[in-house]
């Protein structure tokens, strides 16, 4: 028996009766949707299940192959995490949005053609911009319009490419797109967007810390995999995104490194990871492909975990800047323990998930001779080990006392934190059925002496480095994070070219910023006095002043004409 | 058989309704139920004469039986029987509104004046869209007209006076621009019928009369459909009427207008191929773009809602007069979508402008504070019908741009293209402000209690609203009809 049950309409079908149920009800409602959703995909058949035409157009609704059956997994556990986490929230709107969102995320992924693509990827911006709206403070207000006219935007630059690449081809069918036309380009920008490319991520880190504390678990799993799973469908091999993604995961340490609030490292972090994936897709050999796929899957549990790690914290304490806590394992030690897990995740333990996914990519990038990009990757795993591995358990766990006491999370916090933590353990220990689903065949052990050597090694010894200084105590609690990458990398010399980076492109980027800023007041000012009310575009004319008009048009009117 | 009468059944019905309402003045609810009555009837005759054409073509009626370049001869083909459709689908809507809605909004003593000159401009629209006969078109152009200047003066605000006054002004400079034009036609070619004009022309088609005439066409059909800079009647115009009149007259005195200038370039001057003829093109694009961009900045900074809403329907007639420009199928296809769509999604928004002033008395921005809550119905019809005047996908304003932009990409302009969708984004930032104001600003202190619009306000605006989204995602019938429209005025010629 198999299914053709499009899956997103679950999720639609969940949102409505989300909408005008409450309470118990509506509890059970939610956590029935993503399970249902799962029932659905196990019978889920393959190939184009639901097609219909619109205009000219054949449009594939429902198309399942093992690319998108893969991403469509992973979201149905994030949704099923996401809902869990936020099981205790009582507001209707951010429950339908979540869902919605992730209903929408998942219609993409199965969008066979480009057309339908389009419109999961405007509905993912309009149902999400509600989980940071939810939050329902000044800033938060600003910074969701802001994400949603970005959000927006990059589906109507989608639309243009999906536009000018079907009057190239004559063909909207997402396939493989390739940069051979303007098309492919804007289509490029578009996926680019959403996936938080260099120059094109700020939208990211403004918005996701922005978010209510259980709406950044659903944001932080759907919009960046979703455009991670569109490259990978329409630009696997394609060079430029190599050095794209190099850049991805090497800039944003720089930025996490002085960040306070950790829900902001955090969102650094996952440009840094999105960019090992961008890396795999741009290297486009098979290993790459599946380093890149398999990373995503458990890069979005993980990352998962420890949103809602920061979120039981900031549900609790009502603080995230790194400053503000600390000592909280006396008050919240499952939580604690389950940061430290995905913590040990993200940093790529042995017998974590971030372990047998992540290095794929980079052998891959070895393998094809890529020997810059594998270092600067190399630098990325240690950034990524020092800001999310050491700095966010850390300042938020341990450090020093901050005096706060506060209750351990709610059980559902918990359960949906045990959920990923047992996840990412058992991918860890037992990847085998993650191989079986990633679109090609695997034939790649994580598990030899060199792999697991390398990568304790660089652990342990930041591991000691850290237990050195922290009992010498030659640094306020608080620095040991910064020191222990210093040790690892660049010692002293990273804090103070990150200064003088700063310090060079500071006053060139604020120099552009201002002119820029400078220049849109200018022409908003020339807009609003010849459009404003009492421009002389809309003030009301004395009638001899309009007829006189009317008159000089038909003279021009009448010249043009006599002259041709 | 009376259905071979329809024709000019079309037209009869509601003028010689249009006396009774007269006679029945004492009692409004009998005039209301004329009205009604007739305008109902147009909409079936009108569906059933679109059926007729797509089932076996052009339909010509002779007026009395005169033969017809002498006689006036009714020509039914598919283009006038879409924009017959449109007409009439709109007045049978805005009939029932009109009841509650015009009640409150027009004196008493004059509420006879409305529906009397609700049934001539019916009669007088449907007339220029039906009439094969350039000269009965100028007749029936100066009935829709003055019977719209009257039904624009009913409103109560004082300013719909002088609003009437320059409308007046305005639309009469621009019918005699058009019966010069005519009448510049007539001396070169002998005839008032459009198909013998349209025989006749290409053998004069290079003299100055001719290209003179062409002149006064535009400018006089330019003023009646509000191309930007020659809008300047409207704004004012569609401000202070009475709801129900601005909702009727924006979605179809403009669409009708903009009927007569498809006629008179693909089918009076069809044979000429005024479209290569260096400036007609060029000055047709860059007055359509500069409406659409300066109707949608001026839209920005409005304070009244009517009134932004107006400016928008200059842009919006912008992207129709840009179809037409392209004078290929794609493009007059669009711009053809795009007049049944636009009247759809205008005469919803319009509505929903009298379901506001019914309770509130009030069409300011800054007076809808907090409406989103109180009269959720109303506004969240204004929500889907903006996000259709934006262009959203999955309602008709996305559908129509699409052929637009589609056709630009057609020619290779890329920068029209660019430019249509630029515009639309412009459409966001003031449907917006107001949907801002009405969700996210909390109800003033010591507002009045207000509750939502009555059931008979609210069932034909969401009718339209309904409309609205129906045929942003099945557009197939309403392509199928333009398409086959346009290809017979481009194609059909060759």
């Amino acid at each position: 028996m198999t299914s053709s049950l499009a899956p997103f309409l679950i999720f639609y079908v969940g949102a409505g009766l989300a909408a005008i149920t409450r309470g118990r009800l509506r509890q059970v409602l939610l956590l029935a949707v993503p399970l249902v959703g799962g029932l659905n995909l196990f019978y889920l058949g393959r190939g184009d299940l639901v097609t219909f035409g619109l205009f000219d157009y054949d449009l594939i609704l429902l198309r399942v192959d093992k690319l998108s059956f893969l991403f469509s997994i992973v979201f149905h556990i994030a949704a099923f995490l996401g809902i869990l986490f936020a099981l205790h929230v009582k507001d209707t709107t951010q429950h339908v949005s979540g869902i919605l969102y992730a209903g929408s995320s998942i219609g993409a992924l199965f969008a066979g053609d480009l057309i339908t693509l389009f419109i999961f990827w405007e509905m993912t911006a309009i149902t999400s911009v509600f989980l940071i709206l939810a939050r329902k403070s000044a800033t938060s207000q600003a910074t969701g319009m802001r994400y949603l006219i970005i959000q927006v935007m990059s589906g109507v630059i989608l639309l243009a490419g999906v536009l000018v690449r079907y009057q190239q081809t004559g063909s909207v069918e997402f396939t493989f797109i390739g940069l051979d036309g303007p098309g492919g380009a804007l289509i490029l920008l578009a996926f680019g967007i959403k996936a938080a490319f260099p120059l094109l991520h700020s939208w990211l880190v403004d918005a996701y810390p922005e978010a209510t504390p259980t709406g950044t678990i659903f944001l932080s799993a759907f919009t960046t995999k979703l455009a991670v799973y569109a490259l990978a469908r329409g630009f696997p091999g394609t060079e430029i995104l190599i050095y794209i993604g190099a850049t991805m995961t090497a800039f944003p340490i720089f930025y996490a490194v002085i960040e306070n609030d950790l829900r902001k490292v955090l969102s650094y972090s996952l440009i840094n990871q999105v960019g090992f994936m961008v890396t795999g897709i741009g290297i486009g050999t098979t290993l790459a492909l599946n380093g890149a796929v398999s990373h995503a899957f458990a890069h979005i549990i993980y990352k998962a975990l420890l949103f809602m790690s920061m979120g039981a914290v900031m549900f609790r304490t009502g603080k995230i800047n790194g400053t503000d806590l600390g000592g909280l394992y006396k008050s919240m030690p499952l939580t604690s323990i389950f940061c430290i897990i995905g913590a040990a995740s993200i940093s790529a333990f042995p017998l974590f998930s971030g372990f047998v996914a992540k290095s794929m990519v980079l052998a891959a990038a070895v393998e094809e001779g890529h020997p810059i990009v594998w270092m600067v990757l190399l630098f990325a795993s240690a950034g990524v080990f020092h800001h999310s591995g050491i700095k966010i358990p850390f300042f938020a766990f341990f450090a020093h006392d901050s005096g706060i006491r506060c209750k351990e999370a709610p059980f559902n916090m918990l359960a949906a934190m045990f959920v990923a933590a047992f996840l990412c353990i058992a991918i860890g220990i037992y990847p085998a059925p993650l191989y079986a689903l990633l679109p090609a065949a695997v034939n790649f052990d994580p598990y030899t002496a060199g792999h697991v050597l390398a990568q304790a090694q660089l652990l342990f010894f930041s591991a000691l480095a850290f237990t050195y200084l922290k009992l010498s105590g030659l640094y306020p609690p608080e620095m040991v994070g910064i020191n222990v990458d210093a040790e690892w990398s660049y010692r002293r010399l990273l804090p103070s070219a990150v200064r003088a980076f700063i310090a060079t492109f500071g006053p060139i980027d604020h120099a552009v910023r201002h002119l820029a800023m400078r220049g849109t007041q200018r022409v908003i000012v020339w807009i609003f006095r010849h459009h404003g009310p009492e421009g002389v575009l809309a003030a009301t004319m004395p009638s001899g002043a309009m007829v006189l008009g009317v008159v000089s048009v038909l003279a021009v009117f009448l010249v043009l004409y006599f002259v041709s | 058989m009376i259905s071979v009468h329809f024709p000019v059944l079309l037209v009869l019905v509601p003028l010689i309704a249009a006396p009774i309402c007269l006679l029945l003045r004492p009692l409004p609810g009998a005039t209301w139920a004329i009205a009604t009555a007739a305008s109902w009837f147009c909409l079936y005759v009108t569906v059933s004469l679109l059926f007729r054409v797509l089932d076996s073509g052009t339909i010509s009626y002779l007026l009395g039986n005169w033969a017809a370049p002498w006689g006036i001869e009714y020509r039914i083909d598919l283009l006038n029987a879409f924009v017959l459709v449109i007409i009439a689908a709109i007045g049978a809507v805005v009939m029932p509104y009109a009841r509650a809605s015009v009640t409150r909004e027009v004196s008493p003593r004059r509420i006879y004046l409305f529906y009397t000159m609700f049934c001539l401009n019916l009669a007088g629209l449907l007339g220029i869209a039906a009439t094969g006969d350039a000269f009965n078109l100028f007749v029936f152009l100066e009935i829709s007209a003055f019977s719209g200047y009257t039904l624009i003066s009913l409103g109560r605000d004082r300013r719909a006076l002088t609003a009437t006054y320059r409308y007046v002004l305005m639309g009469t400079v621009g019918a005699t621009f058009y019966v010069i034009g005519i009448g510049m036609l007539y001396m070169m070619t002998g005839t008032l019928n459009m198909m013998d004009l349209a025989a006749r022309i290409p053998a004069v088609a290079q003299t100055r009369t001719i290209h003179a005439a062409l002149a006064f066409l535009t400018v006089g059909v330019g003023l009646k459909l509000a191309m930007f800079p020659l809008h300047t009647w409207l704004p004012n115009a569609y401000t202070f009427a009475p709801s129900a009149v601005t909702a009727f007259l924006a979605s179809t005195a403009t669409k009708v207008a903009v009927y007569v200038l498809i006629r008179m370039y693909f089918t009076v001057f069809g044979g000429a191929e005024i479209f290569e003829m260096f400036p007609v093109r060029e000055t047709l694009m860059v007055l359509a773009l500069a409406g659409m961009f300066a109707g949608s900045f001026v839209a920005i900074f409005q304070e009244n809602c009517k009134r932004m809403l107006a400016y928008s329907s200059v842009a919006q007639v912008g992207y129709m007069v840009l179809g037409i420009s392209f004078a290929t199928v794609t493009g007059l296809a669009g711009g053809m979508i795009h007049l049944f769509n636009h009247a759809l999604m205008k005469c919803a928004l319009f509505l929903v402008m009298g379901c506001i002033f019914y309770r509130i008395s009030s069409v300011k921005i800054a007076d809808m504070a907090g409406l989103g809550k109180r009269m959720p119905l109303t506004m969240a019809a204004f929500v889907v019908a903006g996000l259709s005047l934006i262009g959203v996908p999955a309602t008709v304003g996305f559908v129509s741009k699409w052929y637009l932009v589609l056709a630009a990409l057609e020619k290779g302009w890329w920068p029209i293209a660019a430019l249509i969708v630029a515009s639309s984004l412009l459409a966001v930032i003031y449907i917006w402000r107001v949907v801002e104001v009405a969700y996210f600003r909390p109800v003033p202190e010591g507002a009045p209690e207000v509750t939502e619009a009555p059931l008979s306000l609210l069932v034909p605006t969401w009718i339209m609203v309904l409309a609205s989204v129906y045929f942003g995602i099945d557009a197939s019938r309403t392509f199928e009809v333009a398409h086959a429209a346009a290809t017979l005025l481009i194609g059909g010629g060759k």
